[in-house]
């Protein structure tokens, strides 16, 4: 087991690098950071003392190494804009982002888990059609139009929640809500299929013979064997709101790693996006670990 | 008229599919009294095991129906009772035990864990079932309870998931035991065992069991009274040795007829020259397993050699070792004078076309999405020398004949074929390439014993007209003894015994072979009550 990790942990690192390498030289191409922090009637002099402040006059080679150089000691530079160190600004968005994600997984993962369970004890039955039509719409809609159309109809019209920022319980709930939606009707499907599979299998007819009780059959004897799957899709789909909810949480103005990742591209503010690669590169790793381990303990064939 | 323990009467069991209504069971009636054993007797479709799901609510409905009959469990009828009642029954009163003990046990929860769930969900409190449970797990012969109760269904063999399932069943001391082809996916000898383990736990508890099996040695072997079904209806019930002896169905009568191991065995013919192909100390290691410890043997033109043995004795290994499908870790395959594993890719190539493979599941073996044309014209393609475009069509027709099909079936797809033809459709494929010998593994275990018998018979015709020979693998000994010319019994990797079919089936000198025989089963049940008392009295059955 701990050789396993290690092992994964190695590879990890190894295209984290990659990574770095990557996106070091990528940002770079987008152009010039002074041309955009600079006033437009800026002297030459002073675009000159910039450039020199921030080590951008320097061959991209050497920037590259003194960046390198400073990772080894934990130094992910400083962001240009926020005139602070980069990492602090990315785990401050990134505390929001994260707390955002494990609501909204949390509540996913136990309403369709649920749901789909049930949907699958009766296949065909009203319960499953209903499900099956709801959860296909959830999975299908765009979830900027929900957030705008959530936006309109609670914010501007029923004027029950407020349209964006943090600070109340209020002003989370349209974010999880859109949030929810797509991951829920796609988990949901897996939920459902994996389920019918499982409830139709030798076991659950010895399960049946025995004289086990519907609910029992469905969440102990069932759910167990449809978890392998349904966990590959939960773990994809938080990784996609830990990457940056980019959209939810730019229409809604929430300050997560999404928010903060857009607004530093755009600024060309290098080091922020070089720190956010790197911690939401860290965070989709400790999270496939996690479901790695989930397969071993849900399933005693699976060994590391 | 005195009450039976179980009485099915008029059942009539119907499934609505798209393809239009069938009827599982027609007006099927039997009864079942305490102690006795009961056995279903029918081949695939028959619908053996219908009755036996309607008695434990296992059917689905839809797409199933009960049309008509009354199921009484001690004169009640379970089929007005609610579910909840039902369940009440199911494992308390009336337990089942199914064929393939490894996917009938839940993968993910410990056996203790479910032999303990049998009793909890039946208001037994844990710690009750917890100590039943390790005294369920040593009266089946467990070793080790204590820690078998934790493991997982994976990591027990064949045999022992079949004794846990029984040690589950019979957790509550049912009325009645339903065992739906215990002992099919099992060794002979495993399967000796476990039969007599299920009569010995009978003769303890009184409860009747009710077996369901398509195999006559099964119902020699155990039963008192026998139930034969064929397309959803009873044909003929009755006494078990008397039904064997003076069938009066003339369904009854080909089922007794086909079963196989009643003939004569091949005469011994001195066959000279040089072996058509010579196996030297053959050895595959699959890192520190050793599946096969140099095994030596020889086919001679026109020659079909059987390979038996139980699961694990290497002789599926054997087969791919032979044709290079899994390279070989030593020895020799000397093919007309040539050694195989020494050859080029491309010399092996050549070579190929003259042994061809048969595989035991022909629903896996042949793609789907070809027609029968392309299936049995494809080996054509790969070897173009063979024949040239223009006749395939007419050759596909040939060969199709030779195996008993007709030439317009050449235009079907597999799934539009019972298991028997495709099998036969399998034959003509490795036939297409004119091939010297045929290696057949288990390539008829999966077909019922009517069917069995034809194909053997397609085989031996084959045999004959085109001087074919075979390298047959089986482990059912009775098909062996129909059709081999030599016997070759493996254990371990490691030739045991080899012989002339007569003298292994009649004087069998080594204590391995002289255990499988007496573990296989016969279907005349006083040959069978000979071969008990004689494996009684000289222990002869390996534990």
């Amino acid at each position: 087991m701990k050789r396993f990790i290690g092992k994964r942990a190695m590879a990890s690192a190894i295209s984290l690098v990659g990574l770095i390498v990557l996106v070091f030289f990528l940002s770079r191409l987008t152009g010039d950071p002074t041309d955009l922090y600079l006033p437009i009637d800026a002297t030459q002099e002073m675009r000159d003392k910039f450039r020199e402040l921030h080590g951008l006059n320097d061959p991209l080679i050497v920037q590259f190494g003194r960046y390198v150089w400073d990772l080894l000691h934990f130094d992910f530079g400083e962001s240009i804009r926020q005139a602070r160190p980069a990492m602090e600004v990315v785990l401050e968005g990134f505390r929001w982002t994260l707390t955002l994600a494990v609501i909204t997984m949390t509540l996913v993962t136990v309403a369709a888990i649920v749901i789909g369970s049930l949907a699958a004890f009766k296949v065909g039955g009203v319960f499953d059609r209903i499900t099956s039509f709801f959860s296909l719409i959830g999975a299908s809609a765009p979830d900027f139009w929900i957030a705008i159309v959530g936006i309109v109809i609670f914010a501007v019209q029923l004027r029950w929640l407020p349209t964006s920022g943090t600070g109340t319980i209020w002003h989370w709930i349209l974010p999880i809500s859109v949030l929810f939606i797509r991951p829920f009707g796609l988990i949901l499907q897996v939920v459902r299929g994996s389920m019918i599979t499982a409830l139709s299998s030798a076991y659950v007819k010895t399960a049946k013979a025995k004289g086990v009780p519907p609910r029992p059959i469905i969440f102990v004897h069932g759910l167990r064997n449809a978890m392998l799957p349904v966990i590959t899709v939960i773990g994809d789909q938080a990784a996609g709101i830990l990457n940056g909810a980019v959209v939810v949480e730019t229409i809604f103005g929430f300050p997560g790693i999404g928010k903060l990742m857009i607004d530093a591209i755009l600024q060309r503010d290098f080091a922020v996006i070089l720190a956010a690669i790197m911690v939401s590169a860290v965070a989709i790793f400790i999270m496939n670990l996690l479901i790695d381990l989930a397969y071993a303990m849900l399933d005693p064939r699976i060994r590391y | 008229m005195a009450e039976h323990l179980l009485e099915v009467r008029n059942l009539s069991v119907d499934f609505h599919t798209a393809a239009g209504t069938v009827s599982a069971v027609r007006n099927v009636t039997w009864h079942l009294d305490r102690g006795e054993t009961l056995a279903i007797l029918g081949e695939s479709g028959s619908g053996k095991s219908v009755s036996a799901s309607t008695i434990m609510n296992l059917i689905d409905m839809p797409p199933g129906e009960i049309t008509s009959g009354e199921v009484l469990f001690e004169g009640r009828d379970l089929l007005k009772m609610t579910d909840e009642q039902r369940r009440e029954l199911n494992g308390c009163r009336i337990a089942m035990i199914f064929q393939d003990p490894l996917s009938h046990l839940n993968p993910v929860y410990t056996v203790g864990w479910q032999i303990c769930e049998m009793m909890t969900v039946h208001d037994v409190p844990a710690d009750q079932a917890k100590a039943r449970t390790l005294e369920l797990l040593r009266r089946v012969g467990i070793p080790n309870p204590e820690a078998a109760m934790d493991k997982y269904p994976h990591e027990f063999s064949g045999g022992q998931r079949q004794r846990l399932m029984i040690a589950m069943a019979l957790a509550l001391k049912p009325d009645i035991l339903i065992a739906d082809e215990p002992t099919t996916a099992l060794d002979v000898t495993v399967q000796a065992q476990v039969l007599a383990l299920l009569e010995e736990l009978q003769r303890e508890t009184g409860m009747g069991l009710l077996l369901i099996t398509h195999d006559l040695g099964v119902v020699a072997e155990i039963a008192d009274r026998v139930v034969v079904m064929n397309k959803g209806e009873i044909v003929e019930s009755g006494d078990a040795a008397e039904v064997y002896l003076n069938p009066k169905h003339p369904y009854t009568k080909r089922l007794i007829d086909a079963a196989p191991g009643k003939g004569e065995t091949r005469d011994e013919e001195d066959r000279l020259g040089e072996p058509l192909l010579r196996v030297d100390r053959l050895q595959q290691h699959y890192g520190g397993f050793h599946a096969l410890k140099g095994a030596s043997f020889s086919i001679m033109p026109g020659e079909t050699v059987a390979i038996v043995g139980e699961s694990g004795s290497g002789k599926s290994t054997m087969a791919r070792a032979i044709l290079r499908l899994d390279e070989p870790s030593g020895g020799k395959v000397i093919w007309k004078g040539r050694d195989l594993l020494k050859m080029t890719p491309k010399e092996l190539f050549a070579i190929r076309r003259d042994i061809q493979m048969v595989f035991q599941d022909p629903t896996q073996s042949l793609n789907p999405r070809m027609t029968v044309y392309q299936i049995i014209s494809e080996a054509w393609i790969v070897h173009p020398d063979i024949l040239p475009k223009a006749r395939w069509k007419d050759r596909v027709a040939e060969l199709l004949v030779q195996v008993g099909l007709s030439p317009e079936m050449a235009k079907r797809y597999p799934h539009q074929f019972s298991g028997g033809q495709r099998q036969r459709i399998a034959i003509a494929r490795a036939l297409a390439l004119e091939p010297k010998l045929i290696i057949c593994d288990e390539a008829v275990s999966a077909l019922d014993v009517s069917i069995q018998a034809q194909v053997i018979e397609l085989l031996d015709g084959l045999r004959r007209d085109l001087g074919l020979s075979y390298l047959f693998i089986a482990h059912d000994l009775p098909v062996v003894r129909d059709f081999a010319d030599r016997v070759i019994v493996m254990k371990s990797g490691e030739i045991v015994e080899e012989g002339h079919v007569g003298q292994i089936f009649d004087a069998p000198r080594m204590p391995y072979t002289q255990a499988l025989l007496a573990a296989s089963l016969d279907p005349d049940p006083e040959v069978q009550a000979t071969r008990r008392n004689a494996r009684k009295s000289e222990g002869l059955v390996p534990a």
